[in-house]
């Protein structure tokens, strides 16, 4: 994972985000306030818009970048969650010298943390992170095993998107949908969502790698 | 959506603009990261600094000047600020007695303050508001929202900072009343964030929304819709069990507010403020200040919310004190 792939991914993931419109709003409609696609799209279109500058950077300045970028574009909730998230992520990676999906998924484990840490969140909130933390358990479960990055994208596919589902019966207890109660179950978080796309997505470019 | 819009990406700077251009006498506006600072820098005191997702207006902005605001950093359209606009504001406007923040209890808000806070080179502290009693509180929610309560804490604080109290007596003295106050709101209709293009939620209109948040989040209950004196009985008990539960006492005096959610007229709003003060006087409240009008919004939604602070002599004299600023001005 060089620079120039994190732009190929950042690219993607706008593409897909911009493409789940309608699923993102209704969601957050429904049990949100109505802000969350609106704020994935403006943290989106900046992180593109950083390229050029990103591809001169190594992977882990590149994504310490994209997390400061996004603490002062998105704002909400997730702006500092994702922001903690790639600056998390840019620490670990600069430990090492070399990259393996190994150190990847150790990386990606410690943003997971992070996020955890400053939203003071955990499994089961009905929050991104029950899209966020089975992926990276099984992520680096599987990279522990030596298994290929196409059979740990094809995995994480639906672990991501069985962890989504998982959050409609959940009570919400963080997060703007939390004042709602029992009215939240039956639907799906939107945050939850958005990750759901975004690590759909990267796992679909790794598959249809050559 | 019918709005008065040119560009929606346009919108917010369009309308700060006329903001700083309007109040020209008392504030200014910078932008990239915007925040809007008083236009005399003021010496030797507190720096009071709040901010939140806009929509709410006259919050925070209005509230920027002499005996309140020192900065407000506002976000977009109910979304938290980004914390380079608080440490932007921070900077620009701290005067060697520290900086106090007034954040309004939502994750988004509290995590970029914290962030903030934990980048500011100055002495710091945070006021957390939360008088939002539809909300129950417990370990396992994210807490009780801060509504329309924050209004008397940014008043009442701004006062005593004006005086030249310390950081930690600003602090205390936004607590106290943070703890002394209730709030809950009711919503007719719902609100239309103008990015998004439609409203929030949909609600008949036989229907209403018992203790909705200021983002058009839904509140615990849709209720029928009834006559404004059952509705407003259901706010007032709210808000006395609520007093009940934090152990304060229901009697003495209080400042009711009877606050606008956006669309509502004033007429309906001084028809609410008729029945509750009745009916908080009946249980034995003494209403010695009173505030009737469009303080924190929800962008234009037809609603309204009550808010009871129990006043001490403290606090009234915070209170009272003259404010010039674009929403709120007395006595100067």
């Amino acid at each position: 994972m060089n620079s120039s792939a994190i732009n190929h991914y950042a690219a993607a993931i706008r593409d897909a985000i911009l493409a789940h419109e309608a699923d993102i709003e209704c969601l957050d409609r429904e049990i949100g306030d109505g802000d969350h696609y609106i704020n994935m799209k403006r943290g989106c279109e900046a992180i593109t818009g950083l390229a050029d500058e990103l591809s001169t950077l190594s992977s882990a300045d590149a994504l310490n970048k994209i997390g400061m970028k996004l603490l002062s574009t998105i704002g909400g909730a997730s702006g500092p969650l994702f922001a903690s998230f790639f600056m998390s992520m840019s620490k670990t990676l600069k430990t090492s010298d070399t990259m393996t999906t190994l150190q990847i998924a150790l990386a990606f484990e410690a943003g997971v943390q992070a996020i955890m840490q400053r939203g003071k969140a955990q499994a089961g909130e009905k929050t991104m992170l029950d899209v966020l933390i089975p992926v990276a358990t099984a992520f680096k479960q599987l990279a522990e095993q030596g298994q290929s990055s196409k059979d740990i994208s094809a995995a994480l596919k639906t672990i991501a998107s069985d962890g989504l589902e998982s959050t409609r019966n959940m009570l919400a207890t963080k997060g703007r949908a939390s004042g709602l109660g029992e009215r939240a179950i039956g639907h799906l978080d939107a945050g939850a969502k958005s990750c759901q796309v975004m690590i759909d997505t990267i796992c679909d470019l790794v598959l249809s790698k050559q | 959506m019918k709005k008065f819009v040119n560009n929606i990406d346009h919108m917010l700077v369009e309308s700060l603009t006329g903001f700083a251009t309007a109040h020209g006498d008392l504030v200014e506006v910078q932008f990239d990261p915007t925040f809007v600072s008083r236009k005399q820098k003021s010496q030797q005191k507190v720096a009071i600094i709040s901010g939140g997702g806009s929509g709410h207006e006259p919050l925070h902005a209005g509230y920027v000047g002499k005996g309140m605001l020192d900065a407000a950093c506002p976000g977009q359209v109910f979304t938290s600020p980004t914390p380079d606009q608080m440490l932007a504001a921070a900077e620009a406007v701290h005067a060697d007695k520290g900086v106090l923040f007034i954040v309004k209890n939502y994750a988004g808000d509290v995590m970029n303050f914290e962030m903030a806070a934990e980048m500011l080179p100055f002495e710091h502290a945070t006021v957390l508001t939360s008088d939002d009693c539809a909300v129950v509180n417990s370990t396992y929610t994210t807490g009780r929202r801060g509504v329309a309560g924050t209004v008397i804490v940014e008043k009442c604080v701004g006062s005593l900072a004006e005086t030249g109290a310390d950081l930690a007596s600003c602090k205390a003295l936004g607590d106290k009343i943070n703890l002394l106050t209730s709030s809950i709101g009711v919503a007719l209709t719902s609100c239309t964030v103008p990015a998004a293009g439609r409203p929030t939620f949909d609600i008949s209109d036989s229907e209403i929304e018992m203790g909705v948040g200021i983002h058009g989040e839904p509140g615990r209950r849709r209720e029928a819709m009834r006559t404004a004196d059952v509705i407003v009985a259901d706010m007032v008990n709210a808000i006395v069990h609520d007093f009940e539960a934090k152990q304060l006492p229901t009697q003495g005096d209080i400042l009711l507010l009877v606050n606008g959610l956006g669309a509502t007229p004033l007429m309906e709003l001084y028809l609410i403020y008729n029945t509750a003060a009745k009916l908080l006087t009946e249980k034995g409240f003494s209403i010695a200040r009173s505030l009737v009008g469009n303080y924190i919004t929800a962008i234009d939604m037809a609603g309204a919310s009550l808010t009871v602070c129990l006043l001490d002599n403290d606090i009234k004299q915070h209170w009272d004190s003259p404010v010039h600023t674009a929403g709120l001005r007395w006595g100067c």
